[in-house]
């Protein structure tokens, strides 16, 4: 084995004494103090050792321990507890130290430094009163504390001079032969000095240990901030000012429109498409999302819509109709009352939930086109398109599925595939297959509508530049966006041979619609206009009015390239998107959601576990995949609910609220502040401003951890004032009591208003027991005093209930999957499925004989024997043995088409094999 | 901040299937985790309870079963809780993970070829971090990713920490 060294480096004097005294062969290595050695670490790590196996160890304590290993000398507890603290407590202490000493030369101040340390040491020793720190004899323990600490001990005025115990022990171990070696190999006489050229290239101390050691999202659980003296006196001047000065809560009369000189707020989620119920992915992803960020806006008085609706056209809806026996329209009414229904569980606050299957759809939808078409920005073109003879149709998007031209995933679909994400033309699918029969379509060519993008794209590029630097998108948005642009905009066909969906307004064309993403995002304009008559106030408005668009990061093309590019060629002055807010996926404990297979929790399941909407509301808020995806765990949502909400924010609100009803007859108590109380009205009002500004920049996730900080404040503020005991004190001690009390309380009402778009019963039950004033439901940079002295509250009540362990474990279980399911086998927009699944429903959906493992058995036996009659035909066999191997394959597919619950009947399909 | 290095030594007992539960408290700033036992002195700082708890569970393979093994596997631990825990801010972390990542890269677990208790204790270290990583980084420690994801699926180990999603198929290599 090899070590590698370099002078002036005091690691090195560890090892070294170590080689000495273990006796250990190996060949020693000089080279310069920034030399790479490991050949897998970024920056220089020295000393390191070479094992004879080419493996590198590059931790000094490690290598020391591995030469006394060795010569048989095993670590123990007690030496490993000393390497640990070493290489933990000690090192970080001592590199401040050692650089104060040799590099800035202040040997006091060093001295001071390493005192707690040294003392540490020194009353170890005496405890166990072992000439060694770890038993009567030298160990690993002593060289790697030696070794740290001879730089700066072997100059013996450094110690003071009570510390006899380490004095001692430090002299006995230098006097060993391999420590004296060791120091004159890597020191060679120059003391101290000799490591002044070893750290000078390292970070100065200073700046090291006060960047914090934090990996929490900013807006986190920030540590105290230092306060200047100006934000406590104007915190404390704003607290005195009240609600006098506080503005009024903008009456919201609908219809809502936007006013000259306000900020007016245009928020739309995604629509979410009616074939499926959605399940808490779906619901983060949009729809709360973008109601907090409303729920907000009205709190800031803005001018503020919401809109949303189910978006009902399209191939999904008419497959899902087959399969449920039911007519496209009876799907859409049926599934747009269960959406409404979950959202308005959920305290969803839009200010209107259309659909897109109304007369103005179609009307804004034809004149877009219209527009479109006069200015010359659509296309015409035949398409190679599939169409099934026996069902009489050409085949769109999903009713079309086959294997992917780009990764060969089997399953397919005409538009997309789900495994790899790219957008494919039906006729491009590998060995394509009708979705309702099951037939080969054939290609047959059909004349349709592509929207000139190219033609749009420099319109696009600078919009889009101008949108991304004046707005807020998030990463996600602008890195897809970018992307798109980056590959070069092709026509886009906007047409369809379909039945439900938007007649195009022209002759030629009257058996066809428009593409369902051509017309989806025109829902936000008909879902307006079916609001109010004076839509165009806030759709044709772009000088007035901001929009923002939420969803998750797959419907990012459709609103940052291809709508756009729509209302860009309309050139009707539309109102285009200027902050496009994308989150990423939700996971569902260790998965996916899937409907299919029962996995996770959907809209109307979570009703039904009895946790209040807003419990539900907080926990998915709290782990919003807000810049990268996150997932769902039912352990996690326990330990949120009962360590955040009940014993931080819910703890600190009854608690404040008790005091005032226990102690001061349910009347806030006179307040006179001291510097601490004044401090806390800054902390709070720090806080707050943080929390306005990430809602600002829709940082939603980031926001909520400031309310809890403040409560976590609050907490600590009535902990260590202790109200209950002073209240039964001096007169003076009364006082004291009332004003912690009175501030706390003031506080818990400051909370109740932040909290509302989270939690909007939750806060409506704290304003309900605090009898607050409805007018101080205003967001502003200021924390005043909203309940006065003498103010009267009402009764208080515990505001959240512990969730307990076998309750969560119930339901993990019972949302963990197989459980009974309605049949629904249609994937929901936001979900990539494995092919397993589509084919686990299909399966249930068609009969009671289905046996899925015997199908995935079946199913594997299939591909072999597929392989068997290639390989013999590969090889020229003889017809006969060829064709007992193809019966014996067509017999094993009859089989498997039976487990899978299909009839027999259908034709069996070429080489089909399941994942 | 107690509490994870509390839970995570919980955790580890169940993981090596140790039945007693030892009683736990901090010390200091940074809540150094200590083991109060009841013959003998307190063993203080996360490895060392470590090392101790897999000793009492009759584990000793997962310290390593060469000399040279137990080395790397005391390296990995030793890094854990000086740069790992220790890491101050974005670019020490960024180091850290390209580091791991690098040397990963032709390694199954930390000490080769065996699953040690260097794996267990990194693969916690690393959970913060790894839950904050945005899919595209993930994509970019590759080799991190991937063993976390080994390990957080090795049976028993997780406990009490919510999964990491790691994907296995690329995203962002080309974007639509």
């Amino acid at each position: 084995m090899r070590l590698y060294l370099t002078e002036g480096n005091p690691h090195c004097l560890k090892v070294v004494a170590a080689v000495e005294l273990t006796g250990s062969r190996c060949e020693l290595q000089f080279v310069g103090v920034e030399e790479r050695v490991v050949p897998f670490l970024a920056h220089s790590k020295l000393p390191c050792l070479q094992l004879d196996n080419g493996n590198y160890l590059f931790s000094t304590n490690a290598i020391c321990q591995y030469l006394f290993t060795l010569r048989g000398k095993e670590p123990s507890d007690l030496t490993n507890q000393w390497l640990e603290w070493e290489g933990t407590e000690l090192q970080t202490a001592l590199s401040g130290a050692l650089y104060m000493a040799v590099v800035q030369g202040k040997r006091e101040e060093a001295a001071g430094a390493l005192q707690k340390k040294c003392a540490y040491i020194d009353q170890s020793l005496m405890k166990r009163s072992c000439p060694f720190l770890a038993a009567d004899a030298i160990t690993v323990a002593d060289i790697v504390l030696w070794g740290a600490l001879y730089p700066l001990l072997s100059d013996s005025t450094f110690l003071p001079g009570d510390l006899k115990a380490l004095r001692s022990w430090f002299e006995r171990v230098c006097a060993v032969a391999a420590c004296r070696k060791a120091v004159e190999s890597i020191l060679k006489g120059k003391g101290l000095q000799a490591l002044k050229p070893y750290l000078q290239k390292q970070p100065a101390p200073s700046q090291r240990a006060e960047t914090p050691a934090s990996n929490e999202p900013e807006g986190g659980e920030s540590a105290d901030r230092v306060l200047t003296e100006e934000e406590i006196g104007a915190a404390a001047e704003s607290w005195s000012k009240g609600l006098s000065a506080w503005p009024k809560p903008k009456p919201i009369e609908h219809p809502v429109l936007p006013q000259p000189n306000e900020k007016n707020v245009l928020i739309t989620s995604a629509l979410p498409y009616v074939n499926n119920v959605p399940h808490l992915g779906n619901i983060i992803g949009c729809v709360l999302s973008a109601d907090v960020f409303a729920r907000f806006c009205r709190l800031r008085n803005w001018t503020t819509l919401f809109v949303c609706g189910t978006d009902e056209y399209g191939t999904a809806t008419e497959t899902k109709a087959l399969e449920e026996g039911l007519s496209p329209q009876q799907i859409c009414d049926k599934y747009h009352a269960v959406h409404a229904h979950i959202y308005q569980w959920f305290g969803i606050s839009f200010d209107h939930f259309g659909r897109t299957t109304t007369q103005r759809q179609t009307e804004i939808s034809q004149d877009i086109f219209r527009r479109l078409l006069d200015r010359d920005f659509l296309l015409q073109d035949t398409v190679e398109q599939l169409r099934c003879e026996s069902c009489q149709k050409f085949l769109a998007d999903r009713f079309v599925e086959g294997t992917c031209p780009f990764c060969n995933y089997e399953e397919a679909r005409g538009d997309q595939c789900d495994k790899c994400g790219k957008l494919i033309n039906a006729t491009e699918l590998k060995s394509p297959q009708c979705k309702i029969c099951k037939g080969t379509p054939v290609v047959k060519s059909s004349k349709h509508l592509f929207l000139d993008l190219p033609k749009l794209e420099a319109r696009l590029v600078k919009w889009l530049e101008d949108s991304m630097v004046s707005g807020n998108w998030t990463p996600n948005a602008r890195f897809i966006a970018r992307s798109w642009i980056r590959d070069g905009l092709k026509p886009r066909c906007i047409t369809r041979d379909l039945k439900w969906g938007i007649p195009v307004p022209l002759e030629e064309f009257k058996d066809k619609v428009f593409y369902v993403w051509f017309d989806a995002p025109i829902g936000y304009l008909s879902i307006t206009a079916n609001y109010t008559d004076q839509w165009e106030r806030w759709w044709k408005n772009p000088e007035q009015v901001q929009l923002y668009n939420f969803m998750a990061k797959d419907n990012v093309p459709f609103h940052s390239v291809v709508f756009p590019c729509s209302l860009l060629g309309a050139e009707d002055n539309y109102t285009l998107v200027n902050h496009l807010i994308a989150t990423e996926y939700l996971n569902y404990e260790d998965g996916k959601f899937s409907k299919s297979r029962g996995v996770g929790v959907f809209g109307d399941m979570a009703k039904e576990t009895g946790i209040p909407a807003d419990i539900w509301r907080f926990y998915l808020l709290f782990i919003r995949p807000e810049g990268q995806d996150s997932s769902f765990s039912w352990s996690d949502l326990l330990l949120k609910n009962n360590s955040e909400l009940l014993n931080n924010l819910g703890n600190f609100i009854n608690r404040a609220g008790m005091f005032v009803c226990k102690f001061f007859e349910g009347r806030v108590p006179e307040m006179e502040l001291n510097d601490d109380d004044k401090r806390l009205l800054a902390q709070a009002t720090w806080e707050l401003r943080q929390y306005l500004q990430l809602l600002e920049k829709v940082r939603i996730r980031d926001a909520l951890k400031c309310i809890l900080n403040i409560s976590r404040h609050g907490n600590q503020y009535i902990q260590a004032n202790e109200p209950w005991k002073r209240i039964k004190g001096t007169d003076a001690d009364r006082q004291r009591a009332g004003t912690v009390t009175g501030v706390a309380v003031n506080m818990a009402c400051l909370l109740s208003i932040m909290l509302q778009p989270y939690m909007p019963s939750v806060s409506a039950s704290i304003q309900e027991q605090l009898l607050a004033p409805p007018q101080c439901n205003v967001l502003t940079e200021e924390f005043v005093c909203i309940l006065p002295s003498g103010h009267q509250i009402g009764a208080v009540s515990p505001l959240f209930q512990k969730l307990e362990t076998d309750q969560i474990e119930s339901w993990r279980k019972r949302f963990g999957g197989q459980q009974p399911d309605e049949g629904s086998a249609n994937q929901s927009k936001t979900e990539a499925k494995p092919a397993a699944e589509t084919k686990a429903a299909v399966a249930e959906d068609a009969g009671k004989d289905a046996d899925p493992q015997r199908a995935k058995q079946l199913a594997e036996e299939v591909t072999k024997q597929g392989e068997v009659v290639r390989e013999l035909k590969a090889q020229k066999a003889e017809k006969a043995v060829i064709g007992a191997a193809v019966t014996k394959l067509l017999e094993l597919k009859k089989q498997l088409v039976l487990a899978e619950g299909k009839t027999p009947e259908a034709p069996a399909q070429k080489g089909k094999k399941k994942k | 901040m107690s509490d994870k290095v509390v839970l995570e030594l919980l955790s580890l007992e169940k993981s090596l299937g140790l039945k007693k539960t030892n009683k736990y408290s901090t010390q200091g700033d940074k809540q150094v985790p200590v083991l109060q036992t009841n013959n003998g002195p307190n063993l203080i700082g996360l490895t060392t309870i470590a090392a101790h708890l897999v000793q009492e569970a009759q584990q000793k393979q997962l310290l390593g079963n060469t000399a040279e093994e137990k080395a790397i596997v005391q390296q990995w631990l030793e890094y854990r809780v000086t740069q790992i825990d220790g890491h101050r801010g974005k670019d020490e972390t960024r180091t850290v993970l390209k580091d791991l990542n690098q040397y990963l890269e032709d390694k199954v677990y930390l000490a080769g070829d065996d699953f040690t208790l260097a794996d267990i204790l990194v693969y916690y270290g690393l959970h913060p971090i790894m839950t904050e990583l945005a899919v595209q980084e993930k994509e970019k420690y590759v080799n991190v990713s991937r063993w976390f994801n080994h390990i957080q699926h090795y049976p028993g180990i997780r406990q009490h920490l919510p999964p990491v999603v790691v994907l296995k198929n690329r995203l962002y290599t080309s974007v639509h």
